[in-house]
């Protein structure tokens, strides 16, 4: 398996020692070639250490994606982009109402609830990985400097965030505090939303940090009171944008809401098709 | 328009009353004017706009996005407006977004042909948040889950007045209400009350417990019949009379045959019911007349309307609250003897001997068709709210069936974290075999205690998961209470509870003894 040494160790760290089989690090830009192809990684700007993988071979250029999006991030390096021939790109957001709001945005929404609420515990659903770690960042940018408390389940690889040199602040477990936590913030997976775990605190205001959050039927479905939309994938325009910008002639979908991105190409001349991948879910991040 | 869309945004997904207050109390203070008294407008009465927002939408929508994107994003939202919403092409250098006062005003001078270009140019000043509260403003009654009473009750709050105040000015203000406002900042007196009818708040009655029936001194009260209809108040002033519902709504228009009749210079509470031939009709018969917008001649027929009066507020411009009860009713009934209006007359006061021969008058109650006793203490003044120990509902008492809990769904607010909505069953024979059937659903009668050994139950029992809802293995027998039971052809069951709530849980009782559907059904009361 070929992949940044970032991913390898949050591969290891998720799966445990024994994933994935040979592992071989590739630094960014670092080329590999096997036989008359050359493979290299750029940053796709999604969390730290994903790669958009770049395969060349007798003057033609593929680029597979993967998850990326073009919104700055503090804790991972930006999309880099590769004019190619062909292009995979992924479609988590592919249809044209999901905009993604400037995170900043988004994390002042957060601070004046804190301040609405004084006396509720504000616990926010975040994907473990990149999402939960780039919350901290953003937060911490904008001058929070409280405590942030942690549910178990994001400790491992907020530390490693933290190992690798983030100055994410003072972010100590909840299980730690013997206190209700009131008017502080909690970040939790999302699954612990108005669950048993949830009822510690003082009287809790769930909010949930997602691209998904723009759309108002899944955030009541969640039972969400403050939905912050922040994402670690590429709204619409940014996924037209980017394939716009690669000059492929021909673009492979995948990973979501292929249908309108593929017609969307359509009427701009660009030959796209939906590449269907098993087993992805939607609801992942 | 910005602080408007995100008090909208942020009400629609706080189910807390307090966190609603708060969050329209904080928007009261910081909003200037008249910014602020179109958007109480807007949580309150509304803001009689005639804009044809479907039609509007249908011509403007293809100039601006692909069809065939809308249709797919559509499915995925779920909602036009809100896919308009954020659909829409963000234009950069567009303009300030615009203010509420600005829309308003617009509108009012707006032709027909105009709407479109107005909407158009609206949407592209403002943000996603911003034009889904356009669209919902304009679509005449935001629904974001706030009443007429409660957004009132927050700017008395903001400005730390009381609410009946506010009230009692209401119907003499409009919108954007900016005397009310200086009033409230005190930059002005306070509003004259107004020439028309104004409603009056309330006073309403607490629920008798058997420790406070025990211990009632029974000769300091007085006793009427609890009449199942809907309270209301009558208020005629300089020869206009409005209808007001308990939270103050003019609800006038559904029973123009009440207006015509009702020609006085009083404010009076009283029962709205469906009256034939001196006999009160079921209530089923009341919601045929409620929240109408226009009322037919075979209506007035069929379910006639009739007001039974209990009491005065206010007779020929005197204000009789601060009297008693006792003296309020025999004005009321000198008034009535003179001027009572056709379609009206009034609540018995129930003559008793002592304790014993009352508790055998409620006890017949059911048997009577009729909801309980009413007990008002004889000196109480007539007072706005809730206020204890003067006036009691006596609430004819609860039929109960042994139900099996069959689905249970997570609460919102406080209980988001608990199972606390139950869907019961009762055993009915389905080809030759004995299934369950729903036949209700309860979320209170519990303690706070109950709600956690419930909830454990229902997680530990869980079948299947549907979504928020939780099947669960049909074995806890719930003892529930219900006022009554009536046949319908809406529900599976064929019957449908009024008021169902959990009196007891039976960790004791095998499901296979609850109560079967038959018998629920035998509970079933002919109309009286």
């Amino acid at each position: 398996m070929l992949a940044t040494a970032d991913t390898l160790q949050i591969m290891k760290l998720r799966l445990g020692n024994g994933a994935g089989g040979q592992l071989q690090a590739l630094a960014y830009g670092e080329p590999i070639k096997v036989r008359d192809v050359t493979v290299r990684l750029v940053p796709a700007g999604h969390i730290l250490g994903s790669a958009q993988v770049v395969i060349e071979y007798k003057g033609q250029r593929a680029v597979i994606s993967g998850d990326y999006k073009r919104h700055g991030d503090l804790t991972c390096d930006p999309f880099e982009l590769v004019p190619c021939d062909l292009f995979v790109t992924e479609a988590t957001f592919g249809l044209p109402v999901y905009r993604h709001e400037p995170d900043r945005g988004e994390v002042a929404k957060l601070l004046t609830s804190l301040r609405d609420f004084p006396d509720r515990t504000h616990q926010i659903g975040v994907y473990g990985l990149g999402k939960c770690q780039r919350l901290i960042a953003l937060l911490r940018e904008a001058g929070y400097d409280r405590p942030i408390w942690l549910h178990g389940a994001l400790r491992a690889m907020t530390d490693y965030y933290l190992a690798r040199g983030f100055d994410l602040g003072d972010v100590p477990s909840v299980a730690e505090s013997k206190d209700k936590l009131a008017g502080e913030i909690v970040l939790s997976p999302p699954s612990a939303l108005g669950d048993r775990w949830s009822r510690r605190f003082a009287d809790p205001l769930a909010g949930f940090a997602s691209g998904w959050m723009r759309i108002r039927g899944r955030v009541r479905q969640r039972g969400v009171e403050l939905p912050l939309i922040i994402s670690d994938h590429c709204d619409w325009p940014e996924l037209l944008q980017t394939i716009t910008e690669t000059g492929a002639r021909e673009v492979w979908v995948t990973h979501g809401r292929e249908e309108a991105l593929v017609h969307e190409m359509g009427k701009r001349g660009i030959a796209a098709r939906a590449l269907r991948l098993v087993g992805r879910e939607d609801d992942a991040e | 328009m910005k602080a408007f869309s995100a008090l909208l945004d942020r009400l629609t997904y706080t189910p807390s009353r307090n966190g609603k207050l708060m969050l329209m109390r904080n928007y009261f203070i910081s909003t200037p004017d008249p910014d602020r008294g179109f958007a109480l407008a807007a949580l309150t009465d509304g803001i009689p706009l005639q804009f044809p927002l479907r039609r509007v939408l249908g011509e403007i929508g293809e100039s601006r996005f692909d069809p065939q994107l809308f249709r797919m994003s559509r499915d995925d939202v779920g909602d036009t407006a809100e896919t308009v919403a954020l659909i829409w092409p963000s234009v950069s250098a567009a303009g300030e977004a615009p203010r509420l006062p600005e829309v308003v005003a617009a509108l009012s001078k707006a032709g027909r042909g105009g709407h479109a270009e107005l909407l158009t140019q609206w949407l592209d000043r403002l943000d996603a948040t911003g034009r889904w509260a356009l669209l919902k403003f304009l679509s005449g009654a935001p629904r974001v889950g706030v009443s007429a009473r409660l957004a009132k009750q927050a700017v008395a709050d903001a400005f730390g007045q009381n609410v009946d105040d506010i009230e009692e000015l209401w119907h003499g203000l409009e919108p954007p209400y900016q005397p009310l406002f200086d009033w409230l900042e005190q930059k002005a007196e306070r509003p004259a009350l107004s020439a028309n009818p104004v409603f009056r708040p309330m006073m309403l009655a607490h629920a008798l417990e058997d420790a406070e029936w025990n211990a009632l001194a029974l000769e300091d009260f007085a006793a009427e019949w609890k009449w199942d209809g809907i309270r209301i108040q009558a208020a005629g002033k300089g020869g206009m009379t409005r209808l007001f519902s308990r939270t103050g709504d003019d609800i006038g228009n559904s029973f123009p045959e009440l207006l015509d009749h009702f020609r006085f210079d009083a404010v009076l509470d009283g029962e709205l019911l469906v009256l034939r031939q001196g006999e009160v009709a079921p209530f089923a018969d009341l919601q045929q007349r409620l929240n109408r917008k226009t009322v037919t001649k075979a209506m007035t027929t069929k379910y006639p309307v009739h007001v039974r009066f209990y009491d005065a507020l206010e007779i020929g411009g005197e204000d009789l609250r601060g009297l008693s009860f006792m003296a309020r009713r025999k004005r009321l009934e000198e008034w009535h003897a003179s001027y009572g209006p056709p379609h009206s007359d009034l609540s018995e006061v129930l003559p008793f001997e002592d304790k014993d021969a009352l508790k055998r008058r409620w006890e017949a109650t059911r048997e009577e068709g009729i909801e309980g006793l009413m007990l008002k203490r004889k000196e109480s003044p007539y007072l706005a709210g809730r206020p204890k120990g003067h006036w009691y509902k006596w609430k004819r008492a609860a039929l109960t069936a042994d139900c099996v809990l069959l689905y249970a769904q997570k609460g919102s607010g406080k209980r988001s974290s608990f199972y606390s909505d139950y869907t019961f069953g009762a055993w009915m024979e389905k080809d030759g075999a004995s299934v369950l059937v729903p036949v209700g659903k309860a979320y209170s009668g519990f303690t706070d205690e109950e709600l956690g050994q419930l909830d454990r139950f229902i997680r530990q029992n869980t079948v299947e998961r549907f979504g928020p809802v939780r099947s669960v293995a049909p074995k806890l027998v719930l003892e529930i209470a219900f006022d009554a039971i009536n046949a319908s052809a809406r529900h599976k069951s064929g019957v449908a509870m009024r008021f169902p709530r959990v009196a007891r849980i039976r960790w004791d009782k095998p499901a296979a003894e609850a109560d079967t559907l038959e018998t629920l059904k035998g509970l079933i009361t002919s109309a009286r």
